[in-house]
């Protein structure tokens, strides 16, 4: 019935309507999950009011987006201003594409799927400096200024301590670094060094989406909100979208790398333990150890207070740069040398 | 030496912000301490701070008398004259002049509730209440007359 093309037209589609279902998905889960966390932190109860137990909050706050007005304001680079928003989305989408959610449940398996990763998620910058520069506005030139200077910095550790997994895996695939766990996830049979870059993966990615400690770019008390103070309705609706969208696929990331991915918990030769393991779907094991990451990242935001931009600077050019070289070296060193399991 | 001043650098800094998660993840984990009020519900059990400060009242007691002298000390200590005190002349028994308070006139919309007149009364005649709902329709009604109608000063108080 169909030809070739026409197949792959609509493959497409329905993946792309996958794609934009689960950021809806996403970003109404994220943020209801994100004030739970919050509020229980600060021994507050969070939003209780609309749904059974506030469920339904952010479905409620999202409706009031859809029906605000989107301005642009008169001095503004109008065309930048109205691209902005949409730049940080389409990132976020491209980004979707090499994560394996389960077993053999992948959009795009392609051979250099860390590599794109860490090419893509750059890109990242340009639609929040696009968007402080078109605001016309010093606040927002201003947060997106420290944005590009964070996030060029912390995209050297993030990049050096993928390296380190792709060092012991020897693939910059993604199924192939998750079927190489399937005797143990790398964080323990890489054991010390990957453990080190591990948490310097948590701690660069952190910065990398922008988010408290290292939220500079937004700043509440300091620059009203940063790169999207002139943005209203859905406009900054697709912002706020994407920034959690990104805090899900760096944390995906990282489980796939260092957590497994899709993998079960396997011990070494333990078939039995194994077996029993497997029962468990696979994409329960990806779902929960990417939310067990976000819930990291959302204990960082509530925990620690903001950084300064000279102390983010230092924090990333003399200790965690010069660190994951380090650990990355003691990697390689290891995996040649076949210490780990 | 500049490396284990760096090591140890690294260390406290990892430590001392793992002691912030713990006390969080504590908080996290054991959320039925809560310490907001689920104000509109629960009116009836709302427990407040003692510091908490709503609008000054001018105390009575049974008798229906109250400590104020008129001596316009919290007037005086108002900064932003949210106190008016009317005088009048009270006839003692004895036939002498005595200076008693006619009207307390409290202006609540203009009160920042800074306490300086509480602090200032020397007869304590003054506090400050726990209400906090005060919200009307008719901004005059926010001037209120503190002491009650035919009250008077209480036996002993100079």
């Amino acid at each position: 019935m169909f030809n070739p093309t026409w197949a792959l037209v609509m493959e497409m589609i329905i993946a792309g309507i996958a794609v934009i279902g689960l950021f809806a998905v996403l970003g109404l889960v994220l943020v209801l999950m994100e004030r739970r966390v919050a509020a229980w932190m600060q021994i507050r109860l969070g939003p209780n009011r609309v749904g059974p137990f506030g469920l339904l909050q952010s479905l409620a706050d999202t409706l009031k987006l859809l029906v605000k007005e989107g301005m642009t304001p008169d001095g503004s680079d109008k065309f930048l201003f109205n691209l902005a928003p949409f730049i940080a989305m389409i990132v976020a989408m491209l980004l979707m594409a090499p994560i394996a959610f389960a077993k053999n449940f992948q959009l795009w398996d392609l051979n250099i799927g860390v590599l794109y990763v860490t090419a893509v998620s750059s890109i990242m910058v340009i639609s929040i400096l696009m968007a402080g520069w078109a605001s016309n506005n010093k606040y927002s030139l201003m947060g997106a200024m420290r944005s590009g200077a964070q996030i060029v910095s912390y995209e050297l550790s993030a990049g050096l301590s993928i390296l380190t997994v792709v060092v012991f895996s020897g693939s910059l695939n993604i199924t192939d670094i998750i079927n190489a766990q399937a005797d143990g996830w790398w964080i323990f049979k890489g054991h010390i060094p990957v453990i080190i870059s591990f948490v310097i993966f948590i701690i660069a990615v952190t910065a990398e989406t922008n988010r408290a400690p290292f939220d500079l770019a937004e700043a509440e008390s300091e620059l009203t909100a940063g790169f999207h103070t002139e943005y209203s309705g859905m406009k900054f609706a697709l912002f706020f979208l994407a920034e959690y969208i990104n805090v899900f696929i760096v944390c995906a990331i990282g489980a796939t790398l260092f957590l497994g991915g899709w993998m079960p918990f396997h011990i070494g030769h333990w078939e039995a333990f194994n077996h029993v393991m497997d029962y468990i779907p696979s994409s329960v094991w990806f779902f929960g150890k990417t939310f067990f990451l976000i819930f990291v990242i959302m204990w960082f935001r509530w925990t620690f207070p903001r950084l300064r931009i000279d102390q983010l600077l230092n924090l990333e050019w003399k200790y965690l740069l010069p660190i994951s070289m380090f650990n990355l070296l003691l990697a390689t060193a290891v995996a040649i040398l076949g210490w780990h399991f | 030496m500049f490396i284990v001043k760096y090591i140890k650098d690294v260390f406290n800094g990892v430590k001392s912000l793992l002691i912030g998660m713990r006390r969080t993840g504590y908080y996290f984990t054991h959320h039925k301490e809560i310490i907001t009020e689920q104000y509109p519900d629960n009116r009836d059990t709302l427990v407040l701070a003692d510091r908490f400060k709503g609008e000054v009242v001018l105390l009575h007691d049974e008798n229906n008398e109250h400590a104020c002298t008129g001596c316009t000390a919290c007037e005086l200590a108002c900064p932003n004259a949210t106190i008016k005190i009317v005088t009048k002349f009270d006839i003692t028994p004895e036939g002498k002049k005595k200076k008693a308070i006619d009207k307390f006139v409290y202006h609540l919309e203009l009160c920042t509730m800074c306490n300086l007149c509480i602090v200032a009364c020397p007869t304590d005649a003054i506090k400050m209440a726990q209400t906090f709902e005060h919200s009307v329709f008719n901004r005059a009604d926010l001037t209120k007359i503190l002491n009650k109608p035919d009250s008077k000063i209480r036996e002993g108080i100079e």
